[in-house]
């Protein structure tokens, strides 16, 4: 029963936190309420028995929107919202849009007939996890881990400020890097 | 407790994701709204785990992609922000819309 009342409070508070993130002027509050969709969508994955995802999201999310905050800070013309300004396009297309989707999904999930719940949850399910993914998912781990690096590689690649021809010039022939500040290793 | 009940929430997460990135000018704003999103797949898939196949761990294995998935998104996002701020002053999609001429 309490589960049930949980299950409903998170939920209908994970929608309007959500909905904030798009109604609040101030960039930090945004941000901060997106926090907070996120922590109470983790709420309803520890109702449904997954404590390790429930917690990995949480841990996660907490440190990702530290992160998130610091950038919107950074690039919003607006972060404390002291100077209220629209930043929207084409509001009423992408209501229609929006509301479209949520119809046809809650139709879907309404009119569809669910099959049967398939075999009993495992005792514990953080080690039935971890057996797939060091089993039968093993494929899907190491996509996921070369992914994970290629978007190290990239992301710094693309924020980086000079690339090699910067440093080389254009025929990358010279023998020391032109770089502002001197130093590394070998020079 | 019941598998509607998760499902419209994610359902609903979905679309209001949906709703921001398709009206938000702000990159760092739309990419707010693709976070929602998966937020809302992460709750779908939950439910699914738990009330269609709880034996075998495929809804976990799909909940860890998708966090993986928003974390890429998220360093590749603030890159990519990053690089078109540096080459042109411009963090609102309106503007980097010359970027495909």
């Amino acid at each position: 029963m309490l589960s049930a009342v949980l299950a409903w409070v998170f939920g209908a508070l994970a929608l309007v936190a959500g909905a904030l993130v798009f109604r609040l002027d101030s960039m930090a509050k945004v941000t901060f309420a997106l926090l907070a969709s996120f922590l109470f969508a983790a709420g309803e994955v520890l109702l449904l028995g997954l404590g390790y995802l429930g917690v990995v999201i949480v841990l996660m999310m907490v440190m990702e929107m530290v992160i998130m905050v610091v950038f919107m800070i950074m690039y919003m013309m607006n972060p404390a919202g002291l100077m209220p300004m629209a930043m929207f396009h084409n509001t009423r297309g992408s209501a229609t849009i929006a509301g479209g989707v949520f119809i046809a999904l809650t139709a879907g999930i309404f009119l569809v007939d669910w099959p049967e719940r398939a075999g009993r949850a495992p005792a514990d399910s953080t080690l039935a996890l971890g057996e797939s993914l060091m089993g039968g998912q093993m494929l899907t781990m190491m996509t996921l881990g070369l992914a994970l690096f290629a978007t190290i590689v990239s992301s710094v690649v693309l924020a980086t400020h000079r690339g090699r021809y910067d440093r080389f010039g254009d025929d990358l022939r010279a023998d020391h890097p032109d770089d502002p500040i001197p130093g590394g290793v070998g020079r | 407790m019941s598998l509607e009940l998760f499902l419209v929430i994610g359902a609903g997460l979905l679309a209001i994701g949906l709703f921001g990135a398709l009206t938000q000018q702000s990159v760092v704003m739309l990419m707010m709204g693709l976070e929602l999103m998966l937020n809302g797949v992460i709750v779908a898939a939950a439910a699914f785990w738990y009330y269609l196949a709880p034996a075998s761990a495929d809804g976990q294995v799909l909940i860890i992609v998708v966090i993986t998935a928003m974390a890429v998104e998220m360093a590749m996002g603030f890159a990519v922000v990053t690089a078109i701020f540096r080459a042109r002053d411009v963090d609102m999609t309106d503007m980097a819309a010359d970027l495909k001429e």
